[in-house]
């Protein structure tokens, strides 16, 4: 790999790498079965540069924001690529946020440049909070001919063979970043309260990938099944800088569904994959059923060969003792995979038990946004699936403020920590407290050094799919219920579980009008409401509350005392599921 | 052959009914189908490549988000065809 200690930014870097193995496939995109998209790091040069060169003629210059919004493509990272050389910041947003939400991050984040694809443009332009888009620079992928695109332009048309392209001459300048300036502006969360903009400095990045390399390389040759979205920190770092900077190859597959997924392990001998909890759980379901379905004689064999796996690996992963005794589960997945990467929500230690019991290493840690991406990640010496492993090479992780049984807030100080929230001095001062990062989440660590979360400070929930939701965001759509007060909360926060295993609840708590009796109505009007948000959003259930929610001066409901109320006056059994 | 929009919710109802093996009776066209069919959004896209077989249109994964009823899926179906 290239030696990230001799770069100051992610944009020199990456054009080294570009140089370096020109001749190494670096990126596959492929759709279904179908595959749509091969380049060599030559090619993805070569197919950058124009872009670049376009960027720098609509005034992109250092520090200009480029905002990405797109599904997982080979057009993201090539976009990237381009607005990085010309010094720009990369806002890369997630296409799954409503066109509403969207634009009101565009708007905080000042992003000059938008790159997106055309059914997300198409949206953003019908969304009532569509703005004049006049002054600012939009690219769109994949637009019908005949498509109406207001003052976006086409993407394709800056591609080697493009009109716009050919039209112009010359080549883009290279313009040179500081370790300190801003590489990314990521949002955390926030799309529908007090945005949560994270500042990343080019540092945090060349800094993370060192230190994840240093346990997970990448070489020419290993090949990354990218199947979450780039704008997702854990992609954004495994599925393209990691890689990237190692002569590596990226696969990046259009659908999650999951024939297609299992499908491309065989087709690509895939290496290295990133997960979010949902995808692992499927991969679980679809094994456990074809193991059920083997007849007995061959279920039994299956079972002693697991067994004597087991028996091996107790202490340390041994992959080709693995592949040989359980030859068939890992040809399923192309006979080459390393790793399945897991991260963005908790993992139960069942499911990766099971997988580490086939001989397939699932390396679950710890991260957040704020941190870079991973703070803590299991390294299998031995395998601990209780716990989210122990700190990454230059990450010091403490625990502060530590009860009688160890357990506190854990706290990091690394040179992978963001600079600052956008335009929120006093959130990043509430969170970066002496150089360290006030995380929320309560752990602590056992005698061997692993790191055990117990639990969030936070009001707010993470879901299967790796998203993190804030009651706050979605308060709003709940404006007008025919109730008194109501707020929604994390049920978790209210009743803490002492671990972040279980199911994580969104619970609207509602204080009644005086002698109001019609709660089936109401709860046809909060199905109704619950429709307009994305599913991974939604309340699934209430408590009636009887007393006057506590309020600051300015009226604004105060969460902590409201729950503390809650904790006080009632039990998790009066949550009436919906 | 030309369908009206029930006739695309009938046969989405069929296809769903099949695939996650439970009584067609049972599924109705403004149902959630995340809670009546108890399953997430992966099993969810699953659905959609049978849908894309029977239909014969092509459906990308984001033609889903957001969605959680079946009427709304026969909506964005009904304009592929």
């Amino acid at each position: 790999m290239l030696d990230l200690s001799q770069y100051s930014s992610l944009g020199a870097a990456l054009r080294d790498a570009l140089d370096r193995w020109p001749n190494e496939t670096c990126l596959i995109e492929a759709d279904r079965d179908r595959e749509k998209v091969r380049l060599t790091y030559s090619e993805f040069k070569h197919a950058a540069l124009p872009l670049a060169k376009a960027l720098q003629s609509f005034g992109v210059a250092a520090g200009s924001r480029c905002a990405i919004i797109m599904t997982n493509q080979s057009k993201w990272l090539v976009s990237a690529y381009a607005a990085l050389y010309t010094g720009a910041v990369l806002v890369p947003l997630d296409y799954k946020l409503t066109a509403s939400e969207q634009l009101a991050l565009l708007a905080h984040s000042e992003a000059e440049v938008l790159v997106t694809e055309y059914h997300l443009w198409r949206a953003m332009m019908q969304a009532p909070e569509f703005v004049d888009f006049a002054h600012r620079t939009v690219l769109v992928t994949e637009s019908p001919k005949s498509a109406e695109l207001g003052i976006a332009k086409r993407w394709e048309e800056f591609q080697p063979d493009g009109a716009a392209a050919m039209a112009t001459t010359g080549e883009p300048t290279f313009v040179p970043r500081q370790r300190s300036d801003w590489a990314c502006i990521v949002y955390s969360s926030g799309t529908g309260g007090r945005p949560k903009g994270c500042v990343l400095t080019h540092e945090n990045y060349l800094e993370q990938c060192v230190a994840l390399t240093s346990l997970y390389p990448f070489w020419p040759g290993v090949r990354y099944l990218s199947i979450l979205p780039t704008n997702h920190a854990i992609d954004f770092m495994v599925g393209f800088i990691g890689p990237f900077t190692c002569g590596a190859c990226v696969v990046h597959l259009r659908t999650l569904r999951p024939e297609f997924v299992r499908e491309a392990f065989s087709k690509y001998k895939i290496t290295y994959m990133a997960v979010v909890p949902m995808v692992l759980k499927n991969l679980e379901r679809g094994l456990r059923q074809r193991f059920d379905e083997l007849p007995r004689a061959k279920r039994l064999m299956f079972e002693m060969l697991r067994g004597i796996n087991e028996t091996f690996t107790r202490k340390k992963p041994r992959l080709g003792l693995s592949r040989k005794l359980l030859g068939q589960v890992h040809e399923a997945f192309g006979g080459e995979l390393r790793a399945l990467f897991v991260g963005g929500a908790f993992m139960e230690p069942a499911t990766l038990q099971f997988f580490y019991d086939l001989g397939i290493q699932v390396s679950n840690g710890y991260g957040l946004t704020e941190a870079g991406t991973a703070v803590t990640l299991n390294d299998f010496t031995p395998f601990r699936s209780d716990t989210v492993g122990r700190p990454l090479p230059g990450m010091e992780v403490r625990i502060a403020n530590a009860g009688t049984d160890g357990i506190g807030e854990v706290a990091i100080r690394s040179k992978t920590l963001m600079s600052h929230y956008l335009k929120d001095p006093e959130l990043t001062a509430e969170t970066i407290v002496k150089g360290w990062l006030m995380t929320g989440d309560l752990g602590c660590f056992d005698a061997t050094g692993h790191l055990q979360l117990m639990g969030r400070k936070k009001n707010m929930i993470v879901t299967e799919g790796g998203k993190n939701i804030y009651p706050e965001d979605i308060e709003a759509v709940f404006d007008g219920l025919p109730v008194k007060e109501y707020a929604v909360l994390a049920a978790n926060y209210v009743w803490p579980r002492g671990s972040l295993g279980g199911k994580e609840m969104l619970l609207l708590v509602l204080h009644l009008e005086n002698g109001e009796t019609t709660i089936p109505k109401l709860v046809a009007e909060i199905h109704e409401r619950n429709r307009k948000l994305p599913d991974f959003k939604r309340v699934s259930g209430y408590v009636v509350w009887e007393q006057d929610f506590p309020r600051t001066a300015s009226m604004k409901v105060k969460r902590q005392v409201l729950a503390e109320e809650l904790a006080a006056g009632t039990s998790r059994e009066a949550i009436q599921e919906i | 052959m030309t369908r009206t929009q029930d006739q695309t919710i009938d046969e989405i109802l069929m296809l769903a009914a099949a695939q996650f093996k439970v009584a067609r009776e049972t599924l109705s066209a403004d149902d959630d189908f995340f809670k009546t069919l108890g399953i997430d959004s992966l099993q969810a896209l699953s659905l959609l490549t049978r849908l894309e077989n029977h239909f014969d249109v092509e459906l990308p994964d984001y033609e889903l988000q957001g969605v959680s009823d079946f009427r709304t899926l026969a909506e964005r179906i009904q304009a592929r065809l």
